[in-house]
């Protein structure tokens, strides 16, 4: 029997590194290269198979710019299985700001959590400031999974994700999983569904009289 | 911050991000502030470090309360009416995907002395200590009055007419005790005080049925609770207008509130920058001193609220991991009830085996804390109290002449509907047109 497991993951990093475009190639296999701020959709899933038998879901959630003044809720971090740091190969001073959001998520987030440091716009490494021996360094020092991406030609966009993806601890069955999974799909919730139940309504008042 | 906006929004409770998700749904370039480092003004929820930052600055907390993380310590008592508005908007704009909740386990009404449950299924409504037999018989009559009211069928209105003859006469048309109408008044219909009594029976006849088509959704109580604290909701509401491009700036002291010569209106002065917009809404707090020497806000009265931390479920509720509990005024010779809400770690806001209550009423007298009393003593040993009088404020204009838009305090009710109210008033003073929900689209992508 097939298994899906479904993972929440965010997203992390200084604005314009490049954040929602890897997760716009990651899903529509698209590219925009004049994509401002994100706007509207913040809010997209993603499906990986490892093999015939195990597909993961992502659940990935975008900052929605919220990251830019210190104003990340909570909520963001909560219940995340994984995340994606990503800083921008071209500027220096991005995976300082990446150093930044893995200690925010080492105090915030589960400690469990699969933390992937990413080097993204190798499209650009003429321009290159971040060496390649520096971040893996960094990450080896950190136990972070570490890896280069391009959105814009999609190179290594994938192997990103499906490496997450056979990270992530598939131990537990997946609707015990806390979070991202429970919330997504209503059938596995512990709580009360409010959009269940608003469609459930009309029944519920004719039993009642 | 040398951009225009449409609106300044100025603190991040629930009422301001309700609005501002709503205004960003809506095309609206929003610019979102709060004083706070945290999401949530006056209905955030706090980790320890934050409560006892507010509440003791000079101690550190316990640690036998365990990781600070687990806490979500609410500011406010209050819970969602499961049928009410606030669920309405909560499904409307689709921010339940950031939300889980769950239901509160009971609600409960102190009466001579001791608490017993409202009753939640007619079973235990007969088995009920609230009500004598022959009570329960008239009641029982009363309560299918108002379940078959229908007001295009007359043969349904027993000679009432709910806009004209007050709460008085159908209590008496169908001769229940004044013990009854206590529980019926403020334990389902939830007034804090008997105002209501002599005034047409119609808002009643709605509380009531809000409360009965509340309870009849889940089945243990009118009340559903997001996991993590009440703080989770305007988070939703934030992201939302994140994502439909709303910025968002924390921990942003405000230091001035600019307006022209001729009192309109500019934009607000922070770290020394001024940035302007059409519109500016904001909660009181920000609003209290104006430099133009306006007064633009009103105390109202005041709130007492304390929040205790114990060790144990409240005696008497059957071990609930969460209830409510009202103190009719009339059985502690008030004019207002008393409050408690109470939730645990069932909803993820403290550690394992520790609840937290809140103790709440308005304010009579000059000792405020003496007033609670009476549900104190319902809690047994209380480990740690926090104790906060708050004053509520309303606003001395419409904000149309100025363009600023002053939100209202959280009031002493048990639930969200007065803050729905209140978003409804000021979207409609701020848009100039009523807020119509629409279902937005979905953006999840399979």
């Amino acid at each position: 029997m097939s298994k899906q497991y479904q993972f929440k993951l965010v997203l992390l990093g200084e604005s314009a590194v490049g954040k929602s475009s890897l997760v716009l190639r990651f899903v529509k296999d698209q590219f925009d290269d004049y994509r401002e701020s994100t706007i509207g959709a913040a809010f997209l899933t993603q499906t990986v198979t490892l093999d015939d038998q195990t597909t993961v879901k992502f659940e990935i959630w975008d900052t929605a710019g919220q990251e830019r003044y210190k104003s990340l809720a909570p909520m963001y971090y909560r219940n995340a299985n994984c995340a994606v740091v990503v800083y921008d190969i071209t500027q220096s001073s991005s995976l300082e700001k990446a150093r930044t959001w893995i200690r925010e998520l080492q105090r915030q987030a589960d400690p469990n959590i699969v933390i992937a440091l990413c080097g993204n716009k190798t499209d650009l490494a003429a321009r290159r400031q971040v060496s390649q021996e520096e971040a893996k360094k960094y990450a080896e020092e950190e136990g972070l999974m570490w890896a280069e991406t391009s959105a814009k030609t999609g190179e290594g966009v994938t192997e990103v994700f499906t490496a997450i993806a056979k990270k992530l601890p598939l131990t537990a069955s997946p609707a015990a999983r806390p979070g991202a999974g429970a919330r997504a799909s209503p059938g596995a919730r512990q709580g009360v569904d409010l959009n269940k139940q608003t469609t459930a309504q009309g029944q519920n008042e004719a039993c009642n009289c | 911050m040398d951009e225009e906006y449409d609106v300044i929004v100025l603190g991040t409770g629930l009422t301001e991000c309700i609005l501002s998700g709503l205004l960003s749904v809506e095309g609206k370039k929003v610019l979102h502030m709060d004083r706070n480092d945290y999401y949530g003004g006056d209905s955030a929820s706090l980790n320890l470090t934050q409560l006892y930052r507010k509440f003791r600055p000079d101690q550190t907390p316990p640690e036998e309360l365990g990781r600070d993380r687990d806490y979500a310590v609410d500011l406010v008592p209050k819970f969602i009416i499961a049928s009410g508005e606030l669920t309405k908007i909560l499904v409307h704009t689709d921010v339940t995907r950031y939300l889980e909740f769950k239901q509160i386990a009971g609600s409960f009404v102190y009466r001579d002395g001791k608490i017993s449950k409202v009753p939640s299924t007619e079973m235990e409504a007969v088995k009920s200590p609230l009500m004598g037999l022959f009570e329960k018989r008239r009641a029982k009559k009363f309560f299918e009055f108002l379940q078959n009211w229908k007001d295009d069928d007359p043969t349904t209105h027993q000679g009432i007419n709910l806009d004209t003859d007050s709460m008085k006469a159908v209590y008496e048309k169908f001769g229940l005790e004044a013990g009854t109408q206590d529980f019926i008044g403020h334990a389902m219909a939830l007034y804090l005080d008997d105002d209501y009594i002599t005034k047409p029976a119609r808002p009643a006849y709605n509380r009531i049925v809000l409360y009965t088509s509340s309870m009849a959704r889940y089945g243990k109580s009118p009340y559903i609770y997001p996991l993590y604290g009440l703080g989770e909701l305007p988070q939703s509401f934030a992201r939302l207008s994140a994502i439909y491009g709303g910025t968002y700036m924390l921990d942003k002291p405000i230091e001035k509130i600019v307006t022209s010569p001729d009192g309109k209106f500019v934009g607000v002065t922070s770290g020394g920058e001024t940035v302007k917009a059409k519109q500016v809404i904001g909660d009181p707090s920000y609003f209290l001193s104006a430099d133009d020497g306006k007064i633009r806000v009103l105390e109202e009265g005041k709130v007492v609220r304390a929040i205790c931390l114990l060790k144990h479920p409240i005696p008497g509720t059957d071990d609930s991991d969460s209830c409510q509990i009202i103190i009719p005024q009339n059985q502690v010779g008030r004019r207002n009830d008393i409050y408690i809400a109470m939730v645990s770690s069932t909803h993820n806001v403290c550690a394992k085996d520790v609840y937290v209550a809140i103790v709440s009423t308005i304010v009579e007298t000059s000792a405020p804390e003496n007033e609670i009393q009476p549900g104190l003593r319902l809690l047994g040993p209380i480990y740690d109290k926090f104790v906060e009088i708050k004053p509520l404020y309303t606003h001395t204009s419409d904000g149309k002449a100025d363009n600023i838009f002053i939100t209202s305090s959280y009031d002493a009710t048990s639930h969200f509907e007065t803050v729905v109210d209140d978003v409804h008033d000021v979207w409609n003073r701020v848009v100039g047109k009523e807020l119509v929900l629409k279902k937005r689209d979905l953006e999840v992508q399979e």
